[in-house]
Formats: structure tokens, C-alpha cells, sequence
């Protein structure tokens, strides 16, 4: 396991979103409310980008007609057929212990550990003054 | 009678009402009365013509009067003939289709009266479903109400194809009754014929409507799921009646996908409508859709994912087979013995009442 650094922090401000490659697989990197997430790429179902899917929340009901909104913003669903993944854990809504999609540890890093290392960066040119979004892979 | 079948408890025979004047002395006073004074001859559904060769069974026919009329016979071609310990009466009469919410409640409560004295006081092998005036929600509570302490009365007795989505709540008073009375509720093919018997309009023939209805059955559980039904009664047993099931295990899977992709509509659906399914809703075996080839019929109860769905039924005097071949060749024998007497009676609590 090692930490990739894929963008620049200001790349991705709050309720942005950035599709990169990280040792050849495509990870979808959301920021929600300034918590940075990142997900394979590939919905498990057939495979849809889950970086073009759209963020909504946990619908739940424990009786036909009342519903239950929380964790806004947390839950995407794909934009082939709507299934639903944790941003958190990547599991879906539909059978989460089976059908999940892999999630990877974001986080912010100054520009200061960033150039100390042992980072990679492969293709962001890094400096001091900027914070920066890593990858752990 | 044929061993393998000893002891088997038939979920779906038909007891018939001869004609009108069986009823009369069931009825009140006045719809005594209105029924003479209008001339009113029968309650007669085209859903089982009088001739078609699915209504009887050829040796089952009688010389004169309406096949499953004659309790004799009932008893000798139903019971002793399958070796049944027990058979749940589903008795088809008109009184669904009926527009008028005060006749079809009278006509309800004429037909269980004659089916508890004219049936089961009279053949104690016999069971009987509580036909309700689905017209009316609060009229259909009030007779499972008034039948419901008689503990022969095991089931209560739904058409597939009635006025709306049977899991539209307006509907779930009588589910609530239901469960409350640990009785199934019977969901059976025929239509009221309120609507057309296909999604698509009126067919032209008699063989399209009885194919219909096992998209009649779909559309049902389809509807019971998404409504939440099930979320909301979770003891509620549904047994599909006559609706065969092959279709099961494609529907389900197609459910269960479109699920997957738009249960934000229905969010009370927590689990895979598959496994809701699989825990509530029940099917009598009668009539087999399958081709008549042991390996067909074994792939597809194994795609089925459960070995607790299917009932025995003979549809007596429907004609789903001839002979004694009430069961397909072939099955596994735990299998059977799960059809024909383990299945039946986690179904229907009341069945084991007696051996208790």
C-alpha cells in the first residue's frame, strides 16, 4: 500500500468530483462538505462510471408511505441503472455484503509531507504552498 | 387410489353451488325474495364455460347438473380418489362480479353458510375458504369477522383479477382481518370482469383469457410487494390458486432487478422482493405449466430456490390431468412429502388444529 497523490486540493472544492488513474485503475474522488472519498470507478453491476453517478441520500421506511431522508449526499447511485453505493464503505444498498464496489482511503496532505514523501506522484507536479488529495492504494 | 399420495392435504378443490335454489335458504328475506321477484337465475361466470373441456374433467362430468356439485361424488372422486386427509373447498360463484355491494355481501354470506352446513358439517375431510364482497372493504372485514370463528373456514378467497392492484390499501383492512385470524389469503384465477382479463383489452377467445391469467397472478404479486403489503402484514400468508408456476422464478428475477435499480420508489421494500416472495407467498401445483419431461420440471423447481412453495392441489374437477397423475413424475421424495403435507400445513395454522 502507498499514497498516490492524484490532484491538487483545490482541484475538487466541496461537492466537486475527479475522475483519476491510480496505478492503472480509474478511481471516482468526490469531496462531500470538505471529507474527501474515492471509489473504483466501475459499478459492479455492468460497469457504469460511478463518477458521473449522482449523490442523493439514505431513503429508508419502516411502513409503506412514511420515509426516512438521511446521511445527504452520501449514497450514489449509478448513472446505468440506479443502483446504490455507500460512498463510506462502497457496498450497495441492494446486497451490500455481496455486491460492493472497492473503496479507497482519501485524504488531504500539505504540500510540506507531500514533497518529504514517501509520496507518489506520478503526474501532479507538486509545491510546497498547495494542499494536495492522496490515494491510498 | 394411488399410495404416494396417502394423507396429501388438496389446497384447491371446487365444491360448485348446483343452482340459485341452493342458496335461497341462505339468504335473507329479502334478497330471497328479490332474487325470485327479478328472476335472477344464477351467478354464472364465463370464466369456467359450462362446456369447455377445462371446467371438467370428462370422467368427472356429470350426466346432468354442474360439475363438483354432488357432495357423493366430491367425496369419491376427490377425497377417496387421491387418498386426501383434507381439502380446501374454493368455491367459484359469481358473487365478485356482482356491481352491487349489498347483493354481492348477501350472496357472500349465503355461500358460507351453505358451504358450512351443505359441505363441512356433512364430510369432515373438508376445509373451505371464506368468500368475501371484495366490492366492499368494510362488508369483505365483516364477513372474515362473522367466519372466521368457525375454524373450518381456512382461507380467505380472492379472484386475480378484480377491480384494482390488490395491494392498493384500501384493500388492507381485509388483509389486516387476515392475519389477525391466522387465514391465508387465497388469491384464485378468474376475473370480475370489471376490466378487460389482459392489460392490452378484451381478447376475442376463451383461451386467451385463461393464458392471461398467470400475467394476472405477476401483476398481483408484483403489486402485494410493492405496495408494501408484506412489510406491513408480515404473517400474512398469499397462496396463488390455479396459477401455475413456472412463470415464478423468471418474474422474480426480473422484480428483484428492477428493484435493485428503483427501490427509492418503494423504500419500504428492504429486502429483494425474492425473498419477501419466497417467505409469504405460496402456490398450489395444479395446473403443472411445464413440459412433461422429468429434467425440465427438476431445473425449474431448482430455480424456484425453495422447496417450501408449491402445495398440493388436484383443481378437482378442473381438468389439469387425467388419471391419478395429480403429482409429476419424478419429483424428489422428500420433495413430495413436502408438497402433498409439510408445505400445506405451515401454510394454513388452521389444518393442524385438530391433530393438536
Amino acid at each position: 500500500m502507498s499514497r498516490h497523490v492524484v490532484a491538487a486540493a483545490a482541484e475538487i472544492p466541496p461537492g466537486g468530483r475527479k475522475l483519476v488513474t491510480v496505478r492503472g485503475r480509474p478511481v471516482a474522488i468526490f469531496n462531500i462538505g470538505g471529507e474527501f472519498f474515492g471509489l473504483f470507478n466501475r459499478c459492479p453491476h455492468q460497469g457504469g462510471s460511478l463518477c458521473h453517478g449522482r449523490l442523493t441520500g439514505l431513503l429508508q421506511s419502516h411502513e409503506p408511505g412514511k420515509f426516512t431522508y438521511a446521511r445527504q449526499g452520501e449514497i450514489l447511485r449509478c448513472p446505468w441503472h440506479g443502483w446504490e453505493f455507500d460512498i463510506r464503505t462502497g457496498q450497495s444498498y441492494c446486497e451490500p455484503e455481496r455486491i460492493r464496489t472497492r473503496a479507497y482511503p482519501v485524504a488531504v496532505a500539505s504540500g510540506q509531507t507531500v514533497v518529504e514523501g514517501p509520496y507518489v506522484a506520478e503526474t501532479v507536479p507538486v509545491s510546497v504552498e498547495q494542499d494536495y488529495v492522496v490515494v491510498e492504494m | 387410489m394411488p399410495s404416494c399420495l396417502a394423507g396429501a392435504i388438496d389446497c384447491d378443490i371446487h365444491p360448485a353451488v348446483p343452482g340459485i335454489a341452493a342458496l335461497l335458504p341462505y339468504l335473507e328475506e329479502h334478497w330471497r325474495e328479490q332474487v325470485v321477484t327479478r328472476g335472477v337465475d344464477d351467478l354464472a361466470s364465463i370464466s369456467y364455460p359450462a362446456n369447455a373441456p377445462l371446467t371438467c374433467r370428462p370422467d368427472w362430468r356429470p350426466e346432468r347438473g354442474k360439475p363438483g356439485s354432488d357432495l357423493d361424488r366430491v367425496r369419491r372422486e376427490a377425497l377417496d380418489g387421491f387418498g386426501s386427509s383434507l381439502a380446501i373447498a374454493n368455491c367459484l360463484y359469481g358473487v365478485q362480479l356482482l356491481f352491487s355491494e349489498d347483493l354481492a355481501a348477501a350472496f357472500a354470506r349465503a355461500v358460507n353458510d351453505w358451504m358450512a352446513r351443505e359441505w363441512l358439517d356433512r364430510e369432515p375431510r373438508l376445509r373451505a375458504s371464506i368468500v368475501v364482497p371484495i366490492q366492499n372493504t368494510e362488508m369483505a372485514v365483516e364477513e372474515i369477522e362473522r367466519c372466521a370463528p368457525d375454524r373450518r373456514f381456512v382461507q380467505v378467497l380472492l379472484l386475480v383479477m378484480g377491480d384494482r392492484p390488490l395491494g392498493k390499501r384500501q384493500y388492507w383492512p381485509i388483509y389486516a382481518a387476515a392475519e389477525r385470524h391466522g387465514l391465508p389469503i387465497g388469491i384464485h384465477a378468474g376475473s370480475a370482469y370489471h376490466n378487460p382479463p389482459t392489460p392490452v383489452g378484451w381478447p376475442s377467445y376463451y383461451t386467451e383469457d385463461y393464458v392471461a391469467q398467470a400475467q394476472a397472478f405477476q401483476t398481483q404479486l408484483t403489486s402485494l410487494v410493492c405496495e408494501g403489503v408484506f412489510t406491513r402484514f408480515p404473517a400474512l400468508k398469499v397462496v396463488l390458486l390455479e396459477s401455475g408456476f413456472t412463470w415464478l422464478p423468471a418474474h422474480l428475477w426480473r422484480l428483484t432487478k428492477f428493484w435493485r435499480g428503483l427501490r427509492i420508489e418503494v423504500p419500504w421494500v428492504d429486502r429483494a422482493p425474492s425473498d419477501i416472495v419466497r417467505e409469504n407467498v405460496r402456490l398450489t401445483l395444479q395446473p403443472v405449466d411445464a413440459p412433461p419431461d422429468r429434467d425440465t420440471l427438476l431445473r425449474i423447481l431448482d430455480h424456484m430456490q425453495s422447496d417450501e412453495l408449491l402445495l398440493f392441489s388436484t383443481d378437482y374437477p378442473h381438468w389439469q390431468f387425467d388419471g391419478d397423475a395429480a403429482l409429476p413424475e419424478g419429483l424428489p421424495e422428500s420433495l413430495v412429502r413436502r408438497i402433498l403435507i409439510d408445505n400445506p400445513r405451515a401454510t394454513y395454522a388452521r389444518l393442524t388444529e385438530d391433530a393438536a
